[in-house]
């Protein structure tokens, strides 16, 4: 895709369309990767769950990046930080409930 | 135009081809962000209550792994993702287009994919609770599943009624600022979704079925 | 089942009475009665006044963000009446409980410590803090109204909705026992079957829900609604703080609506999640109510921080000292708050481990809170100090907030934590804080900017007074409480063990007492002043000699603010502009404004969350589908609506802004010695 600004309309479109493609079949890639690992069992458990969670990741990054056109340049910022800042807040969410609610559990 | 003004707001936007538009639309689609960004933190929560529960909170009742069938959740999952590409023709036909067939068209397709996708699950359920007696009363595990799951689909019903009113807006003021920053709005929603469905079907199905 | 669903006459609180004639139900019964006449006297008074169309044209259907946030705080201060009186109550009764039954049931003395706490930090705090926003923040930054202001709307009808239903729980039915933070399982239907955890559920869930909306609201105007040339770093700290509390609030209020969600499905639907069995985790709802619930915290002592700022710097006649300092600590207390929730179940069973980290990221908090201390008082030395009412509740609010923070910094070690867990030192805690830090910074914000809402000053000695009692009052309330916690005393006990409790008691109840008469006080003030506004007119706008954007304004502000959106070059732009004597100048031309028209739709969804809310507390399920498809069909057809604003013409804000500007042009300034006397018109004299 073009970093710049669209010289014309059309070429703006065929860059839109081709990006709209590019996350259309990446998605598909990855959910076919991830549904094809579980159903092959070709690796470990815990190696499994570690690139399920992986291809989540990518797949979620590629969403916002080719349907929801969020991307690193400088005028897109704003909207970087936001979304940033709302997976550190996840992250922290998530990650201290699972780490509480499993010693918690432990320790019963 | 300047790098500055050409993007206003964040993600999808109209940019260069309807200036009036895009230059109200700023606060507009800023703050469905930040409403959306609140409505994944409620997600995330669930997320975090169903990555315990799934495992402390079976209580004799059936396990992740006895109840899910990956086939039905990769249908789902096929049609939802598709329904995010064409949503985003549908953007893409209110962006360059300006036309109002294509755009009528695509948002149709979408919602019969949404209304598919909500078949699915709900036939999905049933199957739980009948073959397992898979209900939500049963355990903590099913309690959470449901909910979030449900919290989901009720997502998704409610963008089905909103691409209801757009159908309908679009029918009876065509194409004006305010119909066109409803509908950019309702391509964030979906899209959002989708997100959160992946989070559903890899950290609830998947791995409830790996394990 | 009948179509009112469980309710039935035998659940008026009345017929408590009839059936029990005891002093416990008496004392039900006057609370209902007194709420019942009190609605009555509010609805003749206004017929017998005709305010009616006023009231639904001017204000319930008003868009304006001055006057939703005018609502809000006096939703706040109804309840803050309510709040004041249970305490008084319960103190009462431990008095008398000291070896004996008292007067109050255990089962009466829960519900009011719930509905107290309840109601102080959903109904009293976020009203007061939401509507002190509402109507500063947008003056501060040079905008005309806020980027959404249906949602504001709906954001205070939705509050509202919720402190109705708490109203309501006086006279139908019970209300919770739980406690403010209603935890489960006691909160399951298998130990408080009944109606009162689910008014707590709905009440709350509506609360939270507008706090959302308004969170995501103010941080949009604050991002995107700001006049030419107000940088981040050049806005008032009021609205820095204002911004970080809106985050906040987007972020944190999301796992309580969670929490109270799976709450009401455990309840309703026989669902799983905080059961004692079949695998429910009810350690989990204690954590996703703290994940709310520590930065809620926050929430509400942020927008205090900004008040003070300014109050400081204002009546110090000085710059804040430290802005930069300031900004980045309150930026560094909005994101610690969301790793520090665990501290408030220290005792739940996690590994030592766990604790320290939380115990650690607590302690942590108090430096950023510390910079901000030394901050003011720097801000103080030198300056040309002026013991007006806010000023004075902010000397107090350094040195008593300095020893609430110093026994949080105790509580914040997980080892002290046992010992006083649950116990009155923690009470004394947090009311040591939200008292002094948030009420009084609240208190304060209303006589700072109580002038440019209204017109006139409140009366200054009666402010005085009712100052004072509030100090003496928390002192003797809650010092004691210290003391009390370390011997043992409990939170949340309807008797204590007869012993050495009763003289210190006796002092909280005292303190208790004072409080209720500081805002007796502070209520006769409001009358006094509204009687005798001439006398206290300050029309020019500017009676403190203000600094920010807001006090270039004519008090009160025309509806659309500002005449032209002004430009600024730095901060404290309205203080530059009267050194530089063009503070008044006239603008060169004038455009005609758009501003929301107003709208009916807030107040019918309020009636209707209302009818969803009080269906689902009585299980009359008819009423609870009737109010979603109101809701419903209330948004829908609003998307509908074409003309959603109204025009005001330029001769019209020509011909008002030089109304005021001609006059306040040639008024006599008033030099800050007669600041509180009657020849403050609300044009300072500026100060070299």
């Amino acid at each position: 895709m073009t970093k710049g600004i669209p010289v014309s309309e059309d070429e703006g479109l065929r860059a839109e369309l081709r990006s709209y493609a590019i996350g259309g079949i990446l998605s598909l890639a990855l959910t076919g990767a991830a549904f094809w690992l579980v159903a092959s069992r070709a690796l470990s458990l815990r190696t499994t769950l570690l690139v399920l969670g992986g291809l989540a990741i990518v797949q979620i990054a590629a969403q916002l990046r080719f349907f929801l056109h969020i991307d690193l340049r400088k005028s897109h910022r704003d909207d970087l930080q936001l979304i940033l800042f709302t997976a550190l807040i996840i992250g922290l969410m998530i990650g201290g409930t699972i780490w509480i609610l499993f010693n918690q559990h432990a320790r019963m | 135009m300047s790098d500055v003004t050409a993007t206003r707001h964040p993600g999808l936007n109209l940019n260069h081809t309807d200036r009036e538009t895009h230059d109200r639309a700023e606060s507009v689609m800023f703050g469905f962000w930040v409403f959306m960004m609140s409505d994944l933190v409620l997600f995330a929560v669930l997320f975090a209550t169903y990555a315990a529960q799934s495992v402390h909170g079976i209580a004799g009742g059936p396990a992740p792994a006895e109840i899910f069938e990956l086939k039905s959740t990769l249908w789902q999952t096929l049609v939802l993702l598709t329904s995010s590409f064409t949503m985003g023709l549908a953007a893409l036909a209110l962006k360059y287009r300006d036309d109002r067939r294509r755009l009528v068209l695509w948002l149709l397709v979408t919602a019969a994919l949404g209304g598919t996708f909500l078949y699915l699950e709900g036939a999905d359920w049933l199957r739980m609770a009948r073959d397992h007696g898979a209900v939500p009363q049963v355990s903590g595990f099913l309690s959470i599943f449901y909910a979030l799951t449900g919290t989901h689909f009720l997502h998704v019903s409610a963008a089905m009624v909103w691409i209801g009113v757009m159908l309908v807006q679009i029918g009876r003021f065509g194409l004006k600022p305010e119909v066109k920053l409803r509908v950019m709005r309702l391509a964030i929603l979906w899209h959002l979704l989708d997100v959160v469905w992946i989070g559903i079907f890899t950290f609830v199905f998947l791995f409830g079925v790996v394990q | 089942m009948t179509p009112f669903g469980l309710l039935d006459w035998s659940d008026l609180v009345f017929a408590g009475f009839l059936r029990d004639p005891s002093v416990n139900e008496a004392v039900a019964s006057a609370a209902g009665a007194f709420a019942v006449l009190g609605a009555v006297a509010a609805l003749v008074v206004l017929t017998v006044k005709g305010w009616w169309r006023p009231l639904w044209s001017g204000w319930l259907t008003s868009l304006d963000h001055k006057r939703i946030g005018i609502m809000y705080v006096v939703l706040g201060l109804v309840m803050f009446a309510r709040a004041i009186a249970e305490a008084s109550v319960m103190r009462a009764q431990q008095m008398a409980a000291l070896g004996e039954p008292g007067f109050l049931s255990a089962e009466h003395f829960g519900q009011l410590f719930t509905t107290h706490g309840t109601i102080m930090i959903f109904f009293v705090a976020m009203p007061l803090l939401t509507g002190i926003i509402n109507f500063v923040m947008p003056l501060q930054i040079g905008a005309r109204d806020v980027t959404f202001p249906l949602v504001n709307a709906v954001s205070l009808a939705l509050t509202a909705a919720g402190a109705a239903l708490l109203m309501v729980s006086l006279v139908v039915g019970r209300f919770s026992t739980g406690g403010w933070s209603g935890y489960p399982p006691f909160t399951g239907a298998a130990f408080s079957p009944g109606e009162g955890v689910d008014y707590w559920i709905w009440a709350v869930t509506l609360s939270s829900l507008g706090s959302t909306l308004t969170g995501m609201n103010f941080a949009v105007t604050i991002y995107k609604e700001r006049c030419p040339g107000m940088h981040l770093f050049r806005m008032p700290l009021f609205t820095w703080t204002a911004l970080c509390t809106s985050i906040l609030m987007i972020f944190a209020m999301a796992p309580l609506t969670v929490a109270t969600l799976m709450l009401a499905l455990d309840r309703y639907a026989g669902f799983h999640f905080f059961t004692a069995g079949s695998g429910g985790d009810m350690m989990n709802y204690a954590n996703l109510f703290w994940l709310f619930g520590h930065p809620e915290v926050y929430i509400l002592i942020l927008p205090a921080f900004g008040v003070w700022s300014e109050v400081f710097s204002t009546f110090s006649g000085k710059t804040l000292y430290g802005y930069t300092s300031l900004v980045i600590a309150t930026m560094c207390i909005a994101v610690l708050s969301f790793t520090v929730w665990l501290h408030h179940f220290f005792t739940m069973g996690q590994a030592a481990s766990i604790n320290a980290v939380f115990g650690v990221a607590t302690m942590l908090i108090g430096v950023p809170t510390g910079v901000k201390v030394y901050d003011w008082l720097l801000t103080m030395v030198r300056g040309r100090i002026r013991f007006r009412v806010p000023l004075i509740l902010g000397c107090y609010f350094l040195a008593t907030f300095v020893i609430g923070g110093l026994t949080g910094v105790l509580l914040a070690n997980p080892t002290v934590d046992y010992g006083t867990h649950n116990s009155l030192f923690l009470v004394a805690h947090f009311h040591n804080m939200l008292i002094p830090g948030l009420l009084f910074g609240m208190f304060a914000a209303i006589h700072f900017w109580f002038p440019k809402a209204f017109g006139f000053r409140l009366h200054e000695g009666l402010g005085v007074l009712s100052a004072f009692l509030w100090m003496g009052g928390f002192l003797c309330a809650f010092m004691p409480l210290y003391a009390l916690g370390l011997m043992g005393g409990m939170r949340r006990m309807a008797q204590l063990p007869e012993g050495p409790f009763g003289p210190l008691l006796a002092v909280a109840l005292l303190g208790a007492l004072m409080i209720a008469a500081g805002f007796a006080v502070f209520v006769l003030q409001l009358w006094w002043s509204v009687r005798h506004r001439d006398r206290l007119a300050v029309p020019h706008g500017d009676p403190w000699d203000g600094r920010t954007l807001e006090w270039a304004l004519p008090a009160p502000p025309p509806e659309w603010n500002f005449a032209v959106l002004p430009e600024v070059d730095r901060r404290d732009p309205f203080d530059a502009a009267k050194l530089a004597g063009i503070a008044y100048a006239l603008p060169d031309r004038y455009e005609d404004i758009e501003m929301p028209a107003n709208s009916a739709v807030a107040p019918a969804l309020g009636a209707a969350a209302f009818a969803v809310a009080f269906g689902l507390v009585w299980h009359i399920w008819w009423l609870v589908a009737f109010g979603l498809a109101a809701a419903l069909a209330a948004i829908v057809a609003r998307s509908f609506v074409t003309e959603t604003t109204r025009t005001i013409p330029a001769a019209h804000v020509r011909q008002v802004t030089e109304g005021w500007r001609s006059i306040a042009r040639v008024a006599t300034p008033c030099p800050r010695r007669a600041e509180a006397t009657g020849a403050n018109r609300g044009r300072a004299r500026p100060q070299q």
